[in-house]
């Protein structure tokens, strides 16, 4: 099932990429990206959010050994990394909106906080799913092994981090090449 | 293959006795498959009733030249408004409505993989059916075509509200649509009973299995492009809007992406239904099992490399008009292929002539004029030549009618026993076949001349031209002809629920596992499931001594 979703969603994502991409060839699109966009600061933002995904799979393994001391380490861990990188791109948000780049500016503040604004919705409902699971395993719902819940969220949220590799290498990376 | 699982709660929950004969409260918070399936049904024929009460108001328009009837801003809502209810919220319904009903009664399983996803899918259709029909209150119906293109679709253009209803009713049906067809892939491969293997499975669900992918595939598209138009419409976005620097080709592209999986998403389950209905009709297996689930497969990977043949005439240059032109005529092959298999199946069969099957054989002839219409829009200069015209029109009609609303109509005479345990009048079903097909050619056929002589579609009024008006004129005619047999269907149907003869829990003799429970079902589909050897398990259980699976050649 969560296969499933994933792939509808990846499709979904597939059609706002391309509509970035087919814009991203108009003129004066990529000197707004290389202007506004900072590679650095996102990039670290981002190198947070990838690692996020290694503290998911290390808590998934916890939980398959039965040790629930350190899955409630790990899944803590996710929680916050999760919220590092939303505090990184609201913080990016807030200086764009200051430059006066909005949604309704340009081609490419459309395209960008559609694009980047779905992916962060997408982490925030992550980020729920997450603090959910964490709570049911204080609650002690995961003493047992056999729950395929644990795994199921754990797609989902690595498949969240692939779309920002995508997302990151076209909109942040491959303007200064 | 895992064991059965059945989703009934092990113990029943205190204080919350539900039986059969809580009336509506039953119906609303039910979250069994066939309960579900029927308000599908039902949901479908008040959409039927409203889309085509529209569509007569445009025919009535159109019956004379030069017509005053209705404002040009009226015309335009209707039409909108008859093509997105038909597509959204009357073929889709039917379609779903037959899936979750049968798929689970077919693969012996005693519901759907996730029944509270069920019953959240369906009413994600309900309300955003709803929802788009509130526009009317709101302020205006959309009016930017079913299609919705930029830049019509933007906020200069259609500053009523319409479009915004358009969007948001679309996304929330989307959503559902979504959901299901998750349910039915999950239900179809972990639900089935132990016995049955792929290749065992009833055609009409390994239709819906690729049909299920197929709209997990198509709809997002569809749904990131609704986004994008709310984006420009709500927030001033740029999306679809020229004048901002946005791209109105793009919705093109978006939306015919999905747009054209959309036709092959309608079409597929219908092809699934006609496999059921030809075998049992026919008295002969189905000729060609794997032909039929290859080609459906076929028909799903190409549906995603045809769609620019609807934007031929945008000027994308001719390397990629010729690509399109080619792919669109490769679709036509599997398509071909199943319909050779039907004529297969049918030839030196036992012909039953039941409704149910006169309008299988009536699809055949209809589906495949409107086939070859379609095989005629490939050809770039011909469709540069009659895009936009009633030829269109003409095509789409004999696809959408001929084909799916055949199909359902065949599957509706085919499963009303099962689903109501009632029979319908016979005869007056033949009088209702008739009066449609009759009315639905000559609605039709006479526009393929029209589009020929250039009249524009989605125009409110036309010239006095030589052959305008009386062809027209016969359109309109046949329009309310269909809409009497709607009526006398509408008459069968409850006829037969309120004094209809009882049916028996199989009929027409037939082969899947849906005739094996009593008519109507029990909530609890069944007490055992009877073992499945071959894709007619039925048939073999009734006359062991032929049985499938005892042959060595079961290719059918």
């Amino acid at each position: 099932m969560i296969k499933l979703i994933v792939g509808t969603e990846a499709m979904f994502f597939l059609a706002l990429i391309m509509a970035f991409v087919y814009f991203s060839f108009s003129p004066d699109f990529r000197s707004h990206q290389l202007l506004s966009l900072d590679l650095k600061s996102t990039g670290v933002f981002s190198i947070l959010l990838f690692s996020s995904s290694f503290t998911f799979w290390r808590a998934e393994v916890c939980y398959r050994k039965g040790n629930l001391k350190q899955l409630k380490g790990w899944l803590l861990l996710t929680i916050l990394l999760g919220g590092i990188f939303l505090f990184g791109q609201g913080r990016e948000y807030l200086s764009l909106l200051n430059d006066h780049i909005t949604i309704s500016s340009s081609i490419f503040g459309t395209s960008f906080f559609t694009l980047t604004g779905f992916h962060g919705l997408h982490v925030f409902a992550g980020l729920i799913v997450i603090s959910i699971i964490t709570c049911l395993a204080f609650l002690g719902d995961y003493d047992k092994p056999g729950s395929s819940v644990i795994g199921a969220v754990g797609i989902y949220w690595h498949f969240v981090d692939i779309v920002w590799l995508f997302v990151f290498i076209i909109v942040y990376v491959i303007p200064h090449f | 293959m895992k064991a059965i699982r059945l989703p009934e709660p092990r113990k029943p929950i205190p204080n919350l006795s539900v039986s059969d004969n809580q009336g509506l409260l039953q119906w609303i918070s039910s979250v069994d498959h066939k309960q579900i399936g029927i308000m599908y049904l039902w949901l479908s024929v008040l959409f039927l009733v409203a889309a085509g009460c529209e569509i007569l108001l445009v025919r009535i328009q159109l019956a004379i030249p030069n017509n005053h009837f209705l404002d040009p801003e009226v015309y335009n809502q209707l039409f909108t408004m008859h093509g997105t209810t038909m597509i959204f919220f009357v073929a889709m319904p039917a379609i779903f409505g037959f899936n979750t009903y049968l798929v689970p009664l077919m693969i012996g399983a005693n519901d759907m993989a996730y029944p509270r996803l069920n019953a959240f899918s369906f009413w994600m259709t309900f309300f955003g059916g709803l929802l788009l029909y509130f526009s009317f209150l709101a302020g205006g119906a959309p009016d930017a075509g079913w299609f919705n293109y930029a830049p019509l679709n933007q906020y200069n253009y259609s500053s009523s509200p319409g479009v915004d209803y358009y969007c948001s009713g679309l996304l929330i049906a989307g959503i559902g649509t979504v959901t299901a067809s998750a349910n039915f892939v999950v239900t179809i491969l972990k639900y089935r009973v132990n016995s049955m293997n792929l290749k065992q499975m009833p055609l009409f669900v390994w239709m819906i299995l690729i049909n299920s992918f197929l709209i997990l595939a198509a709809f997002p598209s569809l749904n990131a492009a609704l986004v994008m138009l709310l984006l420009d419409r709500q927030l001033h976005a740029h999306f679809f809007s020229a004048q901002g620097g946005g791209s109105a080709i793009l919705w093109q592209h978006l939306f015919w992406l999905f747009g054209h999986p959309e036709v092959y998403i309608v079409i597929l389950p219908v092809f699934g239904i006609f496999s059921e209905v030809f075998p049992v009709y026919s008295r002969k297996p189905i000729f060609g099992y794997t032909f039929i689930i290859g080609s459906g497969m076929a028909i799903a990977l190409l549906a995603f490399g045809v769609w620019v043949h609807h934007m031929f005439a945008t000027g994308l240059g001719n390397t990629v008009n010729s690509f399109f032109a080619a792919s669109s005529m490769l679709i036509g092959i599997p398509t071909g292929v199943k319909i050779f298999n039907w004529l297969a199946t049918m030839h030196g069969g036992a012909i039953r002539f039941k409704v149910s099957m006169m309008f299988a054989i009536a699809f055949l002839i209809e589906f495949t004029i409107g086939g070859l219409t379609g095989i005629s829009f490939t050809l770039v200069p011909i469709d540069w030549q009659l895009t936009d015209t009633y030829y269109v029109v003409a095509h789409l009609h004999f696809v959408f009618i001929g084909g799916t609303l055949f199909g359902l109509f065949s599957g509706l005479f085919y499963w009303f026993p099962k689903m109501s345990g009632r029979i319908l009048d016979e005869k007056l079903s033949k009088w209702f076949f008739w009066l449609f097909v009759l009315g639905f050619n000559t609605t039709f056929l006479v526009q393929h001349a029209l589009g020929a002589m250039g009249m524009a579609r989605r125009v409110y009024t036309y010239p006095n031209l030589p052959g305008w008006g009386a062809l027209n004129l016969i359109s309109t005619i046949g329009g309310f002809t269909m809409a009497i047999a709607i009526g006398l269907l509408v008459f069968i149907i409850i006829k037969a629920l309120k004094t209809g003869k009882k049916a028996t829990k199989d009929p027409w003799d037939a082969n899947t596992l849906e005739w094996t429970t009593s008519s109507p079902p029990d909530f609890k589909n069944f007490d055992f499931v009877i073992p499945v050897k071959s894709t007619r398990p039925f048939r073999d259980l009734k006359r062991p001594e032929d049985a499938d699976w005892k042959k060595t050649d079961n290719n059918g």
